[in-house]
């Protein structure tokens, strides 16, 4: 038997944008591999590359040259198309500024990325207040985002994440727009569903006590990774 | 997956009621003209069509001039008393033969004073026309001599008589007078919307000398006998005007025999005509409206960018986006459809009440305008759910 195959792997990935004079690296070459149930920081100041790594970890992004590969599956000759069913069966997303779609009920924000998959309605329904329970807003499923606090927005967004089963949930930022008590619950959250659902999370943040709650820290400057360590060494 | 998309549409279309309307106001105006003008065309037609077969189809009426669209002549010169001669003397199997001439002149009687259609022909009229008398009688060969008789209708009778007897009144006629020797029998409006009871008939010579002052017929009709084909007298007597009045051979007549079916054909290519000009006039209406569909469509991908990014990151395919926003703006335009069908229908039916024709819809009409606008909104709504679908989410999600 060979070594577990990595969840994610990057191998010598470059992104290049414009061009000329202007001619921007945001990533200049990166090896990179995490694993399964991993729980991943991604730190380094802004213009690091570290968002950009995150948009080609979300199948949002192509790189310039070298491969990145999911499961195991080299991504570069996949098409638009491709991209968005990988993104819609294996990637839950979190952002900073939540994404809830407004005017619309957290139960129907939660049940999007069913409806694209063509799920029937009632089946729908179970799985979105289900995921709503697991993040602790059962009673909340018909508040629109603008009934809810912050930290509240941010759960629902969670539960629309986790509510595919994805293998892996990438949050961008996650607790940037909230105050230090939401903050706590929201990576408590987080850390619960690494935990007991052993779903893998890569999180991009710029504060230290956040990426803490992380079991591996990768740290990017300048378009490269500067280090990648365990917990038990930052702590 | 439909099903989802068209209940977003809706979503979409109620979270925004009154631009909803706006937009839509354009294909609304549209299609309600269409529908209201194919109707009233139909009633008219209809009524048009069932009058004429009502008169007969052993008639033919003979003007100067060609006509039709485009063609109106009005150098042709009439007819006259001789041409007339010649065509009861030459022409075989005619039942009646009335010349006339119309002017419109004021009649009086009393204090009341109208403007009728007074028509200088002969007793044939009635007989080509199978016009009755209500009462009276028609005229004597004396009078048609050239004296001041005349038989008035019904209209002409109750607004200026009223309960009065009018038989041997005396009618003032423009500047003579005559004597009423008859009533004619009702006969209610025409298929054009005039009334056709507003009439006062005198002898033609009378006409011709006291109220003319010339020597001019305007129409010659002629009744074939029961049996005998009108398309062979057409012929006989076409044979005879163009010799009279001297047309070369290969020249176009300058003056018109036509049937009934032909009368129905001129007036129906006429109606066609009209309908098709303002059906060109509803379609630039369309056109336009669709083109407000397209910039209100526009204006929402702008606004709900953040939203087509959050759909595309979360997995929607740039082919469900698509979907989203086509079948956003066809819901709009086919809602806009079926607003207009509806009041363009209520503005028929108010409209043919007031005409006095029948209420005629057409369903391949209706089921047409639906259609069209139901492709409007497919049309114009391609581009902008186009570029919905091909936005970059990365961007779309950084927009506020």
């Amino acid at each position: 038997m060979t070594a577990p195959q990595p969840l994610i792997e990057f191998r010598a990935v470059t992104k290049v944008y414009g061009m000329g004079e202007a001619l921007v690296h945001a990533l200049a070459g990166v090896d990179l591999s995490i694993a399964e149930s991993e729980f991943v920081a991604i730190m380094g100041p802004s213009g690091s590359g570290k968002s950009t790594a995150m948009n080609i970890i979300g199948c949002l992004d192509t790189p310039s040259s070298g491969e990145y590969l999911f499961q195991g599956i080299p991504t570069s000759h996949l098409s638009r198309a491709q991209h968005t069913l990988l993104r819609r069966h294996m990637i839950g997303f979190v952002f900073q500024g939540f994404n809830l779609l407004p005017r619309t009920s957290a139960v129907e924000n939660v049940e999007l990325p069913l409806v694209y998959r063509g799920m029937a309605a009632g089946e729908r329904r179970d799985r979105a207040l289900k995921a709503l329970a697991r993040v602790g807003l059962e009673g909340r499923a018909s508040h629109t985002p603008s009934e809810l606090s912050g930290g509240q927005q941010q759960r629902v967004a969670i539960a629309r994440a986790i509510v595919t089963d994805p293998a892996v949930l990438l949050a961008d930022e996650p607790t940037g727009n909230l105050d230090t008590k939401a903050s706590q619950e929201i990576m408590d959250l987080v850390t619960a569903l690494n935990r007991d659902q052993r779903i893998t999370v890569i999180m991009v943040t710029h504060e230290p006590d956040i990426a803490a709650y992380a079991s591996r820290v990768i740290r990017f400057v300048d378009g490269k990774v500067e280090s990648d360590v365990a917990r038990t060494e930052v702590a | 997956m439909l099903q989802e998309t068209l209940k977003l549409a809706l979503k979409a279309i109620r979270r925004n009621p009154l631009r909803s309307f706006l937009t839509v106001l354009g294909i609304v105006i549209g299609v309600a003209a269409v529908i209201a003008m194919v109707t009233i065309g139909n009633g008219t037609t209809a009524k048009v069509t069932s009058e004429i077969s009502k008169l007969g189809s052993n008639m033919l009426f003979m003007r100067p001039g060609q006509f039709g669209p485009g063609r109106a002549s009005t150098t042709a010169k009439s007819f006259n008393a001789r041409d007339v001669a010649a065509i009861e003397t030459q022409i075989a199997g005619l039942r009646a033969i009335a010349p006339i001439s119309q002017a419109s002149e004021t009649v009086i009687f009393g204090g009341e004073s109208r403007s009728s259609s007074v028509v200088g022909t002969t007793g044939d009229y009635l007989t080509a026309l199978d016009w009755g008398l209500a009462s009276g009688r028609s005229f004597l060969e004396s009078e048609e001599r050239g004296r001041a008789a005349c038989i008035i209708g019904e209209t002409v009778r109750s607004k200026l008589f009223g309960s009065t007897d009018a038989i041997g009144q005396s009618l003032r006629v423009g500047k003579i007078s005559c004597s009423i020797i008859g009533v004619l029998e009702k006969k209610g409006q025409s298929g054009m919307g005039t009334d056709q009871d507003d009439i006062v008939l005198m002898p033609l010579r009378t006409f011709q000398r006291r109220i003319a002052g010339n020597t001019d017929i305007g129409t010659i009709v002629l009744s074939a006998q029961n049996g005998v084909s009108t398309s062979k007298i057409q012929a006989n007597v076409q044979r005879l005007m163009r010799e009279r009045r001297n047309i070369a051979n290969g020249k176009e007549d300058d003056f018109s025999v036509n049937d009934m079916t032909q009368m129905l054909q001129a007036m129906t290519t006429t109606t066609t005509l009209l309908t098709g000009l303002l059906g060109a006039v509803a379609a630039v209406s369309l056109l336009v409206g669709g083109i407000g569909i397209m910039n209100i469509m526009l204006v929402s991908v702008t606004e709900r960018t953040r939203e087509i990014g959050i759909r595309l990151a979360i997995g929607a395919l740039e082919s469900q986006v698509l979907l989203q926003f086509l079948v956003e703006a066809v819901v709009l335009s086919v809602f806009g459809g079926i607003v207009g069908v509806l009041l363009g229908l209520g503005l028929a039916y108010s409209a043919v009440s007031y005409l006095n024709v029948p209420f005629v819809t057409s369903l391949p009409i209706i089921a047409l305008a639906f259609g069209f606008s139901a492709m409007i909104g497919m049309v114009f709504g391609y581009f902008p759910a186009r570029r919905a679908a091909s936005l970059d989410p990365i961007e779309a999600l950084r927009r506020e």
